[in-house]
């Protein structure tokens, strides 16, 4: 996978993930290209596209479109089984995940997709192990917090 | 200390935390920029504090905000220093940060490799896990090649958590820094046995993602692979497995063949698609490498097309089945109904794709049905790209193979025209040169196409709609054409000429306007000359007067061409009226004026205008002239040398003044002259006087008399009656011939679909498709697809085809045994010796060993020529195993050639059993009267591979071995292959002759080296090449009176010889001498026969054969004494031999 997007229907982005390095002009660019395209497939459409020599595959959950850029070679399907499992993990990390979930709490939503997929290969396909690793992680986050003070526990949460 | 961090956390409830700052702007919708940009100014200043909690939190806002799109790099030193921070909670924040804005550019990542590696070696695992998913994002070569090391390390971590995490980086590690792949690999490949399932998916995605750019390095993986695939259970890692396999199996076949039946099982069994999908794919790879069709995979295209409820399967399955119908068609042609469907799909993508599908899938039989549909699709498409996408599409597939399944032409006419009512399209050049090559070569259709033609040119939509849509009048240069061309199909060609003569023809571009003006001419010519003998005379006049009103308006054209022509034409009129009017008859002088009939001209045709004699294309016509040559100095030039003078050198003599003069005398002739339109202001006026000219519009409401859909429904329709009737017809005749029928029927080339199977239609009679001209007297011979190089060629004669009449004969013989031949059936045995020529040219080199005498072929370009080759076997060890293969040569030998005595002689001198032992038949080519070509093949009999095989022959005076420049005359030729036990080859060496007439024995060794398991040795194999002199006579056809000159001639010397105790019937005893001494018989009368043959020095053999009681006289006449004797000597060896 190359990278993925997360962006509301009105075309917002929520949440960025590129797994080659490009420069900011560029990752601009290629977003902005995109949501455009994807916005304007009507609902009925293929999950699929052929996008200069990139595959996308997105999928819309509520108001917000994950989508996915992969080369040629890889399996559309699975890319959306992706999706689909990285969106289950969202769901049950934040229980029933809404798209403010994920505007307010950005950062975790980074730190589940990290746990899920490194480099743009899934790295764990079983759910509860991708769970236990946030959440003993998020566990020595807070310990620290609270050893350094409650405040800053108040802050992360 | 303790007050300054109590402080600290004081002033940070003053901060905005990501929350507020999230909630803030979302609140300032409208003033968004100038809010962020106040909170960056916020960010900065607590970045500047030392509190790393504050920092901390700003970083994490920055990164916020970086999503949003606002550039964050300004604050890259910050992101490291909280990457640095001790605590977990911050470095979780850095390391985030960093992974979404640091690239390779990023210049303070050098300063992060101490701080990574420490991360790394923390005993905590998160701080190393989050150091790692940092890194996957921005690693550089730098980081690469610095870290790669401590990254190995990791892959044997205690932790499965962190073992995953390192082994999926190294795949970014590699990329980086592809040094580190060989020092890491064996690890990697280690972890494909990791008891942690997590661990070994992550190895069997890095190896798979390695191996599909370059697969070829990883076929040894393949078993363990395939244990993998068949223990494994995680659809993630069978589908990069199996992804793994499609990449493999085009480099490894036998792969292919072992993977069919598990991934069948998978395809059965497996309820994920997306793993359905891959395995689909992989199969698919699996066919095509294999390309001989499995029955299984229409099964599982099958299997993914029950499931295209879901929308994007759809899209996928398409894809697939376009990569089926390039290898397997057949399977693909019955989801047609399917592949129908998807047109009507709103997704322009998936129509796209099943248009591609469409084009391999028609047939004659549902190629009107298919494009009935695509018509459909033409009138309700929305976008011009699609539509102009689907009439391509139309076009391609009804003209593909040469309109191979174009059943009903007039069909197809109407096709064309219903196309031309698209608006907008760009494509009218391909609909106009449609209707041309259609109403050019096929024949029968020019009077249907001709109607219609003529009402496009009546209809003025055309022409109205030429304004914006330039391409789409492309289509009427092709109707004025074909109307002219054709006109004597016309009904009325009065009518059409005047339709082709409005004044609004003048908006159309020039080069229409010229065909219009041209074949308006033709037209009237038409006219003229159907109107003549009538009484009554005033059609003629009538349109003698409608061309001189109507042409001068294109006179005054400003395209050059449509000025000329109109001009030109508008003369000729005028001259013809004068003429009508003094009552003479024109109308043969006009009509002559456009004789002659415009075929289509084939497209290798020019390439096969044969090169006259004696015409040498690149020699200059005349001297090239000599730079020093002055112009002046030559007043009389000859006319070729003038054009050379001013083709070339010309342009460049012209200096700029003289260029300034001409442009001012063509700006003065301009303005004298009346036909050419000054810039700007006339030919607007020009134009303006157009317009003036009262068109009726015609409503497009009212359905116009441009034949609608209703047409090509009806042709539709007309068709299928006819097959229909047809079938009818055919079903009464088939009722006797039924029980055939099942019989073939059986043999599964039904087709499941329909009752009428493709080969059933046949094309409505009336088409034919001209078939296009070839210049006279093209090459007949030189057949385009045969392989002149192909080497088996030679190996294929007719060794096991099965002797007809005698099976003393060799299976080579052409030449029926049995019958006079006229020299004109030689024909079939003369086109041998063509392709001879090239072989003998690539192929220089040979060698060849042998145990035993064998024969060898010579072939020469007008015939054949036999020549035995004695070779000496040497045996040492395994006398019993030798002598049985003694026993098989000879019994080849005896096969067909004369002179297998000399086999006998073979000398033994020993050698090991594990020689090769060439197949003995030798191929030769005479490529001209001094050459000789033989080919040899070898064979390796033995167990053992056999290598460096040298070739070499010792030379005689008459006959050497042609070796490459360079080398000296005692040298051998390399063999340019080797021999894997088992495996035989074919060399071919050319030896120089001088003279023919006497026979040639040549002795040669060939050397080689012997490869055991665990040694090699030299060995070396003698043997000896016979050239009879039978093998120098070409296998001639000649003509009896020829024959019967040739022996009144003083030239030839008779001698004559007789063969006592000939069993032979007599036509075999005939093909006998024709086989082996290449003989061609002239003419034979009983008992009694003439032949003939010719030597490649040209020397002519006469035979006359007379067989009587078992004793057969031969007579014979050659110009040169010695050959005759000899090959007489030859002839009476082969009989005694029998």
């Amino acid at each position: 996978m190359q990278f993925m997007l997360l962006f509301s229907r009105q075309g917002k982005l929520r949440l960025q993930k590129w797994y080659v390095p490009l420069s900011d002009k560029e990752k601009k660019k290629i977003t902005r290209e995109l949501v455009q395209t994807v916005l304007a497939r009507k609902p009925k459409m293929c999950s699929f596209l052929e996008w200069r020599d990139l595959k996308i595959v997105y999928k819309r959950y509520a108001s917000l479109y994950f989508c996915c850029a992969i080369e040629d070679q890889d399996n559309e399907l699975i890319t959306l089984e992706i999706i689909h499992r990285y969106v289950e993990l969202l769901d049950k990390y934040f229980g029933s995940v809404c798209e403010l979930d994920i505007i307010f709490n950005f950062e975790k939503a980074y730190f589940i997709l990290d746990e899920f997929l490194l480099g743009g290969e899934a790295q764990e396909t079983s759910k509860k192990n991708v769970l236990k690793a946030i959440e003993q992680a998020d566990l020595l986050q807070e310990n620290q917090s609270e050893d350094w003070g409650g405040l800053a526990a108040e802050e992360v949460l | 200390m303790a007050l300054k961090m109590v402080k600290g956390s004081i002033d940070r409830i003053f901060d905005k935390n990501l929350q507020d700052l999230v909630r803030g702007v979302r609140s300032h919708r409208e003033d968004e920029a100038k809010y962020i940009s106040s909170c960056i100014d916020e960010i900065k200043q607590e970045l500047k504090q030392d509190n790393i909690a504050v920092k901390a939190n700003a970083v994490c806002k920055l990164t916020y905000l970086q999503m949003l799109g606002y550039d964050i790099s300004w604050a890259a030193f910050n992101i490291v220093e909280v990457m640095s921070s001790s605590k977990f909670t911050y470095k979780r924040i850095g390391y985030l940060a960093a992974s979404q804005c640091f690239h390779d550019g990023t210049d303070v990542i050098m300063l992060t490799t101490n701080q990574i590696r420490k991360d790394l070696s923390s005993p905590n695992q998160y701080d190393t896990g989050v150091a790692l998913t940092g890194l996957s994002c921005f690693v550089t070569p730098d980081l690469a090649r610095d870290l790669a090391n401590d990254i190995m390390t990791l892959m044997s971590h205690t932790k499965p958590y962190i073992r995953k995490k390192a082994v999926l980086i190294m795949y970014k590690v590699f990329l980086k820094y592809p040094e580190s792949l060989r020092p890491a690999f064996p690890r990697l490949k280690e972890k494909l046995d990791d008891p942690d399932p997590g661990v070994q998916s992550a190895a069997v995605n890095v190896i798979c993602e390695l191996a599909r750019r370059n697969p070829r390095n990883y076929l040894s993986l393949a078993p363990l692979f395939f244990k993998l695939m068949t223990s494994s259970t995680n659809n993630w890692v069978l589908i990069k497995i199996i992804k793994l396999f499609g990449a493999l199996t085009p480099l490894e076949p036998r792969l292919g063949k072992k993977l069919i039946e598990p991934l069948t099982n998978l395809i059965h069994s497996t309820s994920a698609m997306s793993l359905l999908y891959e395995c689909v794919n992989t199969v698919i790879a699996v066919l095509i490498s294999l390309s001989s069709g499995m029955p299984n995979h229409s099964a599982s295209i099958q299997v993914l097309y029950t499931h295209t409820h879901r929308l994007f399967l759809k899209y996928l399955g398409l894809l697939a089945m376009s990569k089926i119908l390039k290898t397997h068609p057949k399977s693909v042609q019955s989801h047609k109904d399917l592949v129908l469907q998807c047109l009507d799909d709103k997704d322009e993508s998936i129509r796209l794709r099943a248009l591609d599908l469409l084009y391999g899938m028609v047939s004659k039989k549902n190629l009107m049905e298919i494009v009935k549909k695509l018509m459909v699709h033409v009138d309700k498409a929305e976008g011009t790209t699609y539509r102009d996408e689907l009439l391509t599409k139309i076009i391609d597939i009804c003209s593909q193979s040469n309109y191979q399944y174009i059943t009903n032409f007039e069909w197809y006419i109407s096709i064309l025209v219903e196309l031309t009512r698209l608006e907008g399209t760009r494509h009218g050049h391909l609909i106009a040169s449609q209707m041309l090559d259609v109403a050019v070569r096929v024949k029968a259709i020019r009077g249907f196409a001709v109607v219609q033609m003529a009402t496009l040119l009546d209809n003025t939509t055309l022409l109205a709609g030429s304004g914006q849509h330039k391409s789409i009048c492309e289509v009427l240069y092709a109707a004025a054409w074909i109307c002219g061309e054709f006109s004597e199909h016309l009904e009325d060609p009065v009518h059409t000429l005047e339709a082709m003569l409005r004044p609004k023809v003048a908006t159309l571009p020039g080069h229409i306007q010229a065909i219009y003006i041209q074949n308006a001419a033709k037209l009237f010519a038409a006219v003229l000359n159907g109107q003549q003998g009538t009484p009554d005379c005033q059609t003629m006049q009538e349109s003698s007067q409608l061309l001189i009103d109507r042409l001068p308006l294109f006179v005054q054209s400003a395209d050059l061409e449509v000025q000329e022509r109109a001009s030109c034409i508008l003369q000729l009129v005028k001259f013809i009226q004068k003429l009508q009017h003094k009552e003479v008859e024109v109308g043969e002088e006009v009509t002559a004026l456009f004789a002659g009939e415009l075929n289509p001209v084939a497209p290798k045709a020019q390439k096969k205008v044969p090169v006259p004699d004696g015409l040498d294309l690149d020699a200059w016509i005349n001297e090239p002239p000599s730079e020093s040559e002055s112009e002046d100095e030559k007043p009389v030039a000859v006319f070729a040398e003038e054009e050379l003078r001013h083709a070339r050198p010309h342009h460049t003599e012209v200096d700029e003044k003289e260029l300034a003069r001409r442009r001012e005398a063509r700006k003065q002739e301009q303005a004298n002259n009346p036909f050419y339109i000054k810039a700007s202001p006339t030919s607007q006026k020009d134009s303006t006087g157009v317009e003036h000219i009262p068109v009726v519009q015609i409503d497009l409401s009212v359905p116009l008399k441009v034949p609608g859909m209703s047409t090509s429904d009806k042709y539709l329709k007309l068709e299928e009656e006819r097959r229909q009737r047809e079938r009818k017809e055919r079903g009464k005749k088939e009722k006797k011939k039924k029980k055939k029928r099942e019989k073939r029927s059986g043999m599964g080339r039904r087709h499941d679909s329909g009752p009428e199977s493709e080969e059933d239609i046949a094309p409505a009679h009336m088409v034919d498709i001209v078939t296009e001209e070839m210049p006279e007297n093209a090459l007949s011979s030189d057949d385009d697809e045969k392989d002149p190089n192909d080497p088996y060629r030679a190996l294929d004669v007719d060794l096991d085809k099965p002797l007809a009449d005698s099976e003393k004969l060799p299976v080579r013989a052409h030449r029926p045994t049995n019958i006079l031949k006229s020299p004109a059936d030689d024909g079939e045995v003369q086109e041998v010796p063509k392709e001879p020529k090239k072989k003998s040219k690539k192929e220089k080199r040979d060698k060849e060993e042998e145990r035993k005498v064998r024969l060898l072929w010579l072939r020469c370009p007008n015939g054949e020529i036999q020549c035995t080759c004695t070779k000496s076997s040497k045996h040492k060890k395994k006398k019993q195993k030798k002598d049985k293969e003694k026993e098989e040569k000879k019994r080849k030998k005896q096969h067909g050639h004369s002179g297998d005595r000399e086999g006998e002689e073979s000398v033994q001198n020993g050698t090991l059993e594990e020689e090769p032992l060439p197949v003995c038949d030798i191929q030769g080519n005479l490529q001209n009267g001094s050459q000789v070509v033989v080919s040899i093949i070898f064979e390796n009999k033995s167990t053992s591979f056999l290598k460096s095989m040298e070739f070499n022959v010792l030379d005689s005076l008459n006959s050497k071995l042609q070796r490459p420049e360079g080398s000296g005359p005692h040298d051998g030729l390399t063999v340019p292959f080797q021999l894997p036990p088992g495996v035989s080859n074919e060399a071919r060496f050319i030896f120089s002759v001088q003279s023919i007439v006497m026979p040639q024995r040549l002795k040669g060794t060939l050397t080689f080296i012997v490869k055991a398991d665990d040694s090699s040795t030299h060995e070396k194999l003698d043997f000896k090449l016979h050239f009879t002199c039978s093998s120098y006579l070409i296998t001639t056809p000649c003509y009896s009176d020829t024959f019967a000159k040739l022996l009144e001639s003083a030239d030839l010397k008779g001698t004559s010889v007789r063969l006592q105790e000939v069993s032979l019937p007599f036509h075999h005893l005939l093909a006998k001498i024709c086989f082996h001494h290449h003989f061609s018989v002239v003419e034979r009368i009983d008992s009694c026969a003439s032949l003939y043959s010719r030597s490649i020095q040209g020397h002519h053999v006469c035979l006359l054969v007379k067989y009587a009681h078992q004793t057969v006289t031969i007579d014979a006449k050659c110009d040169e004494s010695s050959l005759l004797g000899n090959v007489l000597e030859e002839i009476k060896k082969t009989f005694s031999q029998s």
